[in-house]
């Protein structure tokens, strides 16, 4: 919608084209959510937005440490995404994370205690802010290295076809990331084997500090599979129904046997790169108008006021559980105890089973 | 002028191979690029194709003869204009025997790619793993025991290296159905070295996979794949090429397991030849186990006998690990023999005394091993009698069983094709300086790969990689002869 429509100004001739017409054709096919639908959006993507806002809080406190790349402004995208998916699909990410873990249904505790490296925390405080895992919300990562995470989602789906079971691997990105080689060497394996991927490319218009436009020759990353056959669109990622409507054609075509399939979101990340990015590269303007007239968050809100007469009261009470979960999470991530030393020498490697 | 058409090499470790059929006959006249027959080795099959024009003369290596050495004259070609009779009558029968200028390899050893290296000693070494030591050697204590990995009297049987790999992973095949083969050219053209030859037919094309040439991204594939407990075996064609992944092999292998707190381990086996083929320059000549062993998170194997390439790489499959599977490319078609056994496993992380002595200690491992081992020989032969421990693991490091034969001999050498700066050598001269400095009678000297990249000339390329020459002295050197 009009994300699109303005980036597309933004990007020059080539994207302008395009885009506006996708654009147009996203919003006649908006979808609509149920009621059931938008409460459950309004409430998984207001658990990221205050576990954020929090975790930006305790990095200012000295709590956190490091590295710490916070989702506030992206959250339709993986709160749709993982609404389209089955029990069963796989999700890998890269460093920007937290989003994707919460909505996997990942304890908001966990993650928080990983984040001030307590022993708590997923990884027992040995991986951060960037490096979690879940074998039993298949969460596979929270990897450091741009571009990684593509390959390794590549490679879970291609044990999903080894297996013959009917799980897809959702494979986020950025438009950062969209850039590097093995990007390119993983279409083509996945097209080449049919592998049930998804590849959700989140663009959110600055690659750390470089626009898009500075560092993509082709700015629609829907096209970006062009040369190896596979099919890609660009969806309104601050429209949890579009996205939420774009995950369901993509799984079902990567479920189906077609192989990879790859939606571009057009999103924004309200914070910078980092906790250590004071975001120069772009006007304050810019971000205030994304935030007023996008925000996600606001547009279910509406949505539940206005469609579904909720009643302030009943959205506060959602937020102040919501709010409830984080404080506890920031509590227990606050004096659960460091690891202990002895930590610092296990789980480099396994035993053999003999 | 008679022209003599002589044998050519498929490759540059080639030395002989077999003329397996003429597609000319003697009388045929013959243009430029007419294919005149068809030669093999057990990698691969090539036509050779005339160069001059003129008259086939006379055929002097018949169809099917094995073992035709390199640059051995197989035909004589009449000019155009010449006497085919008269040509044909100047042409000399070739000594198949004797033609290899190279050093002559054993019998039963297939002769590729010796080229600057001494001839393989495991004839004489005939089933070293069950050999008793020589009454007058006091064997070492302390360090692992190697000669119980093969039950007494166990059948052995003569195999190359190669054949003991694809054994190897053929019977993991059979054995875990999570285990599978990636790689370039693993599939259809049966391994790019013939490693994976038979896989194919046997396992079908689900588990034998051919990628393509994308290092980064099939190695970041076979890390997915691991990481959701499938067992991937992934071929480099070369360690060389693995540079382009080794992103994914130190980034994502390695350290998920630590990164993740214990949940989440990648049990892989990267493998493939390390190290200097010959004649194939700085970028394809690179020794990589010092590289790989510098991190936590990896195993690390580079086998020299086919016994152990067979018994570790089995043990390598069924690690829950990742590890580092560096092979030779020298070495694929040297026999050694290998027990004849049901499910032959070797523990990773343990060395082997591969030769006993009392009187220095020589520690190397893969294509290491035959310098060291030839250099013993002439040791000997010298009156010192040398210990050659063969590490076979690289990570972890079999610590205490190169310090037992330390503690013994009281003088070490370091010998690989590696680099000398933070090389196998310098780490185990550390670890011998932290763990048995009072019982050096003399510094450790390491022999390595010179500091320089792989040259081309045969030369050049000869004097960069280490010399039996160079551990004989530096051998005479720490006993002070």
């Amino acid at each position: 919608m009009a994300v699109a429509a303005r980036k597309a100004g933004r990007a020059g001739s080539g994207a302008a084209k395009s885009t506006p017409k996708s654009a147009t054709k996203q919003a006649l096919n908006s979808p609509q959510f149920d009621k059931d639908q938008d409460l459950n959006a309004y409430r998984e993507m207001l658990l990221i937005r205050r576990f954020e806002e929090k975790s930006g809080q305790m990095y200012g406190m000295g709590l956190i440490g490091g590295f710490c790349h916070l989702y506030i402004g992206q959250e339709a995208v993986v709160v749709g995404m993982q609404m389209a998916t089955k029990e069963g699909d796989q999700v890998i990410t890269g460093y920007r994370d937290h989003g994707h873990m919460l909505a996997c249904g990942m304890d908001a505790k966990g993650v928080m205690a990983e984040l001030t490296g307590r022993r708590g925390g997923l990884s027992k405080g040995k991986g951060g802010s960037m490096h979690m895992f879940s074998k039993e919300k298949h969460f596979y990562g929270g990897h450091g290295i741009v571009g990684a995470q593509v390959s390794l989602g590549t490679g879970i789906a291609f044990a999903n076809r080894y297996r013959e079971n009917d799980n897809v691997c959702l494979t986020y990105f950025g438009d950062g990331a969209a850039n590097q080689g093995q990007v390119y060497e993983s279409f083509n394996m996945a097209e080449l084997w049919k592998l049930p991927v998804v590849y959700v490319i989140e663009n959110n218009r600055y690659a750390m500090g470089t626009a898009v436009t500075r560092a993509s020759a082709q700015t629609d990353f829907s096209k970006r599979g062009v040369s190896f056959n596979i099919p890609g669109e660009q969806v309104d990622g601050m429209d949890v129904r579009a996205v939420y409507a774009a995950g369901q054609r993509a799984v079902e075509h990567a479920r189906s046997g077609k192989g990879p399939y790859i939606l571009e979101m057009q999103t924004y990340r309200y914070r910078g790169h980092s906790m250590s990015d004071p975001a120069k590269y772009r006007t304050k303007d810019e971000v205030t108008r994304m935030r007023e007239e996008h925000d996600p968050i606001e547009q279910v809100r509406r949505r539940l006021l206005e469609s579904w007469k909720l009643s302030e009261d009943e959205l506060k009470s959602i937020d102040s559980r919501v709010r409830e979960i984080v404080n506890e999470a920031a509590e227990f991530a606050t004096h659960d105890p460091e690891p202990d030393p002895s930590e610092l020498y296990t789980d480099i490697l396994l035993e053999p089973a003999q | 002028m008679a022209i003599d058409i002589l044998m050519p090499a498929l490759s540059p470790t080639m030395e002989q191979g077999k003329l397996a059929k003429w597609l000319k006959k003697e009388g045929d006249p013959v243009k430029p690029g007419d294919v005149l027959a068809e030669i093999e080795t057990d990698k691969a099959t090539m036509e050779v194709e005339a160069i001059d024009e003129g008259v086939l003369a006379k055929i002097l290596v018949s169809d099917g003869t094995d073992n035709v050495a390199v640059n051995t004259p197989i035909a004589v070609l009449a000019s155009e204009g010449e006497d085919v009779a008269s040509a044909a009558s100047h042409a000399k029968m070739p000594d198949l025997v004797s033609a290899p200028a190279q050093p002559a390899p054993t019998p039963d050893a297939h002769a590729e790619g010796l080229a600057d290296r001494p001839a393989p000693v495991a004839r004489e070494e005939q089933a070293p793993i069950s050999t008793p030591a020589a009454p007058a050697v006091i064997s070492t204590r302390g360090g692992y025991d190697a000669t119980a990995e093969v039950p007494e009297g166990t059948e052995m049987v003569t195999m190359t290296v190669r054949e003991a790999l694809r054994d190897a992973m053929a019977e993991e095949m059979r054995r875990d159905e999570k285990v599978f083969v990636m790689g370039e050219e693993v599939a259809e053209y049966q391994g790019a070295y013939k490693v994976t030859q038979g896989l194919l037919q046997e396992f079908g094309a689900r588990r034998v996979i051919d990628t393509p040439i994308t290092e980064h991204g099939f190695a970041g594939v076979g890390v997915g794949a691991a990481f959701t407990g499938l067992r991937p075996i992934v071929e480099f064609m070369t360690f060389n090429f693995a540079m382009q992944a080794i992103d994914q092999i130190v980034n994502s292998a390695a350290k998920t397991l630590y990164m993740s707190g214990g949940q989440l381990g990648a049990p892989i086996v990267f493998r493939g030849p390390n190290g200097a083929a010959a004649r194939v320059g700085a970028q394809h000549s690179q020794d990589y186990a010092a590289w790989y062993s510098a991190i936590p998170g990896l195993k690390v194997v580079a086998p020299y006998t086919a016994a152990d390439a067979k018994g570790l790489l089995k043990s390598a499959i069924r690690d829950p690990n990742p590890v580092i599977f560096l092979e030779n490319e020298i070495l694929y078609g040297q026999s050694f023999p290998v027990p004849k056994l049901d499910d032959f496993t070797i523990p990773i992380g343990k060395a082997r005394i591969h030769r006993e002595g009392k009187d220095v200690t020589i520690v190397s491992f893969g294509i290491g091993m035959t310098y060291a081992l030839k250099a013993a020989q002439e040791l000997e032969a010298e009156g010192i009698q040398a210990e050659v421990v063969d590490l076979r693991t690289i990570r972890p490091m079999d610590t205490d069983t190169i310090v037992a034969s330390v503690m013994k001999t009281g003088r070490c050498i370091t010998v690989e094709e590696g680099y000398p700066q933070s090389g196998v050598g310098a780490e185990i001269a550390a670890r011998i300086m932290e763990k048995a400095f009072d019982y050096l009678d003399a510094p450790v000297i390491r022999i390595t790969g010179k500091d320089v990249p792989m040259p081309y000339a045969a030369n050049l390329e000869k004097l960069a990689l280490p010399s039996v020459a160079e551990v004989v002295q530096a051998a005479k050197a720490v006993c002070y002869r």
